[in-house]
């Protein structure tokens, strides 16, 4: 039974438990709703947890374990001896996989009956010819072992997903069963579903929680990992990045000081372009503009934070790099070979970055006290002087917040510096160098075809720990600043 | 006796006029907040202004330094002229017109500076001092006037935020006569403040009349029966009543002020 349809019928025993709760609670009552504890509704929705819950914490919980058992279980019937010398057990296993997916796919288009899937023997059939047939991808002919357990796999899955039908609905059932049996009038279903929905509330919270904790907790091992196979020093300290892809290790240079250096140099420039910019139109905006020129211009820079930084990647390849190139390029000052530079992903970052450091700053300096603007001007003093002297000291702390956290967005930004500053790893003073990023490299990394235990692939990991350290510091450092010195104006 | 009559009358027009109002008119957009106000501000005087709120204190006071002009829908009309000269002639400059007719608000603002520079805050801007030294001296003279300087001497670097809510409004009022205005216009300043600050405000107004005309907004009928040698009652935007507080309290001509100093209405 697809797992659709056992929603369903969940939720339609759920539903039916809701009326007869709901109307025994009001019988026990004897129709009169005020001898009742709680609203009637209160009892119906009693019933409906109970049938749900369990029933579908069941479900998920099968449906995780159910293949996880199934390939331990399917694994064992492979025999050493059916293991090819250059393959795996897990190579196998995908085998088994496919074919299995190529039987079901087989019998559904009627081109097997449902008997011979279960007990053909690919030495005596041309069981291989119609999986192809029935559009299976089945790469080698198919040997015995592998068939014989791809059928015993789909026999398991099948009989696990019949058991897990008849255990879901047997306990939404009797879910179901308990909550009409508890109501009564006196019975405090008010506060059980209360209770029931504060759990539901921090099984959410929780689930957000373990998540972020899961990830960092992969980056960690990984790192750990890394760090076995490649010397942390080397890493750290390193000046040289040249991974090497065609013999595994060994030759494999990989100092991260060059991608920091490229990430710093191009979240620099990107920083020098922003956050004057940004800042000054916040300034104007929120100091200067009338209320019809902002209700026009917030929404417009608004419109630029929500271009995705992709689009911002194709303006750099195909716009900023050729113009810049022509100014400082061979023809021009000379100082510039090719459009991907510093230069180009730099300038580009900072204009995806202007909304940001704008419409943050316009929050914060709205949020100085108007009565300070009115002690400055009741002094004489005019609005450029109220804003430089008084204003901006007040809203300094907000700001430099928002430049922390502009600056990592920076750091973290990728697809910009793909396109934009070239992949060649350099320790370089030149902005019109081609440079690249921890980001840029962590994709180059992944996208080979590198083994996913070499130190050319756990690198990515290190990498990614690394990038994940300095922003998280420059975030609880923005937050502290923030905090810090708010509280002071209120 | 007839001649005493006429000394005390001299007595009161020796004193220099220095605010002249004259129909003076104040919208919100739409809304016509002060109507017909004719009044007559004196040098070396404490004015209050009294009225239940909402009846247009603030906004009258606020178009003495055309503080008003901060507010986009805010509209004047009519003359206001300060010392002879229409405040609001196109020659006149309102930064210059501020640094004259200083204001203290009624929530203590002090800047996110430090106690030294909150009050030299002024004097920089308007280039009143020639070198350190002589800011050094306003910047004590005026916290001496704001009978502040004794509790703060020996913080002036701490940040003025830090200070406690009474001492907050002195160093406000300190550094709105750093800048040597002639007029000082207060809005409602003890309102934030505790008894004892209030009380220590209230002396220091006192002292200051000696050199500025001084108007004050009050919702304390003792306050300005304390503070304030003349009283103008406002309501629901008009000038009921204008006279010495003596008058306006023992004998009040209008029936609204009546009821208002009696607690009727308000
Ligand atoms: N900034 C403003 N914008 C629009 N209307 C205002 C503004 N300030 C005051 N008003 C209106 O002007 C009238 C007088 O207000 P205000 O001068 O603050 O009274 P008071 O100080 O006597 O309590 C009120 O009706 C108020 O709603
Ligand atoms: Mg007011």
């Amino acid at each position: 039974m697809p797992v659709f349809w056992l929603i369903l019928i969940v939720l339609a025993i759920a539903a039916a438990g809701f009326v007869v709760g709901r109307s025994r609670a009001l019988s026990s009552a004897e129709g009169d709703a005020r001898k009742l504890h709680s609203l009637p509704s209160f009892y119906g929705n009693n019933v409906v947890i109970k049938a749900i819950v369990p029933a579908f914490l069941v479900m998920i919980v099968w449906l995780l374990a159910q293949p996880l058992v199934v390939a331990s279980s399917v694994s064992g019937l492979i025999p050493e001896s059916a293991i090819p010398d250059n393959s795996s057990r897990g190579l196998v296993m995908a085998e088994v996989r496919r074919a299995a997916d190529g039987l079901d796919a087989a019998v559904a288009s009627g081109g097997m009956t449902e008997d011979f899937a279960r007990n053909a023997r690919a030495d005596f059939n041309d069981v291989t010819e119609r999986l192809q047939e029935a559009g299976a991808i089945v790469t080698s002919q198919v040997t015995q072992p592998v068939l014989r357990a791809a059928q015993r796999f789909r026999v398991l899955n099948a009989t696990g997903k019949t058991l897990m039908s008849g255990a879901v609905i047997a306990l939404s059932i009797l879910g179901a069963l308990w909550g009409i049996r508890e109501t009564k009038a006196e019975f405090r279903a008010r506060n059980t579903v209360e209770t029931s929905i504060r759990m539901l509330l921090i099984a959410a919270a929780s689930i957000a929680i373990l998540t972020t904790v899961g990830i960092v907790l992969s980056l960690v091992f990984n790192t750990v990992e890394f760090f076995r196979l490649y010397p942390a020093s080397d890493f750290f300290f390193g000046t040289t990045w040249s991974p090497s892809f065609s013999g595994r290790g060994g030759s494999s240079e990989l100092g991260v000081l060059p991608l920091l250096w490229g990430t710093f140099y191009i979240s620099i420039v990107a920083l020098l372009v922003a956050v004057p910019i940004g800042l000054f139109s916040a300034i104007y905006l929120s100091e200067y503009a009338s209320s019809r020129v902002r209700s026009v211009a917030k929404p417009m820079l608004e419109v630029l934070a929500g271009i995705p930084t992709i689009v911002y990647g194709l303006f750099a390849l195909l716009t900023v790099g050729p113009l810049l190139l022509s100014v400082f390029g061979p023809n021009g000052l000379g100082w510039m070979q090719a459009g991907t530079a510093v230069m180009t992903a730099g300038l580009v970052m900072g204009i995806m970055l202007i909304p940001f450091v704008s419409s943050l700053s316009d929050d914060i300096i709205n949020a100085v006290p108007q009565s300070m603007r009115d002690g400055s001007y009741g002094l004489g003093a005019t609005q450029s002087e109220t804003i430089r002297q008084v204003v901006l000291p007040a809203a300094l702390p907000g700001i430099v917040g928002a430049i922390l956290l502009a600056s990592s967005r920076a750091i973290g930004e990728t697809m910009i510096v793909v396109l934009g500053a070239g992949a060649a790893a350099k320790l370089d003073l030149n902005p019109f160098e081609a440079m690249t990023t921890v980001t840029a490299k962590i994709v180059s990394q992944l996208t080979g075809d590198a083994d996913f235990a070499s130190p050319e692939a756990l690198v990515a990991f290190a990498l990614g720990m690394t990038l994940f350290v300095i922003t998280l510091g420059l975030n609880v450092f923005a937050l502290y600043i923030v905090r810090k010195y708010r509280e002071q104006y209120e | 006796m007839m001649k005493d009559n006429i000394d005390t009358k001299v007595g009161v027009d020796a004193m220099e006029t220095k605010f002249n109002c004259r129909d003076v008119q104040v919208y919100y957009a739409d809304n016509h907040a002060i109507k017909d106000v004719n009044v007559d501000i004196l040098d070396k005087t404490v004015t209050a202004f009294i009225g239940p709120s909402g009846c247009g204190k603030s906004t009258f006071l606020r178009s003495l330094n055309r503080m008003n002009d901060t507010i986009p829908i805010c509209r004047v009309e009519g003359d206001i002229l300060l010392d002879g000269e229409d405040i609001n002639d196109a020659k006149v400059d309102p930064v210059q017109l501020r640094a004259k007719v200083g204001m203290v608000f009624q929530k203590p603002n002090p800047f996110p500076k430090s106690i030294y520079d909150n009050i030299a805050y002024g004097p920089r801007i308007h280039g009143l001092a020639r070198n350190k030294a002589e800011l050094d001296e306003i910047v004590e003279k005026s916290l001496r006037r704001g009978a502040i300087w004794d509790e703060v001497k020996d913080r002036l670097d701490a940040p003025g935020t830090g200070l406690s809510g009474g001492q907050q409004q002195r160093l406000c009022i300190a550094r709105a006569v750093a800048t040597e205005p002639e007029v000082l216009l207060m809005d409602e300043p003890c309102s934030a403040l505790d008894p004892i600050a209030t009380a220590q405000v209230e002396e220091l107004i006192d002292e200051l009349k000696a050199n500025y005309s001084v108007v004050i907004v009050t919702h304390s009928m003792q306050q300005a029966a304390r503070v304030s040698q003349k009283t103008a009652f406002f309501h629901l935007g008009n000038l009921v009543e204008y006279d010495d507080t003596n008058e306006i309290f023992t004998n009040p001509r209008d029936q609204r002020t009546e009821s208002y100093i009696t607690g009727r209405i308000g």
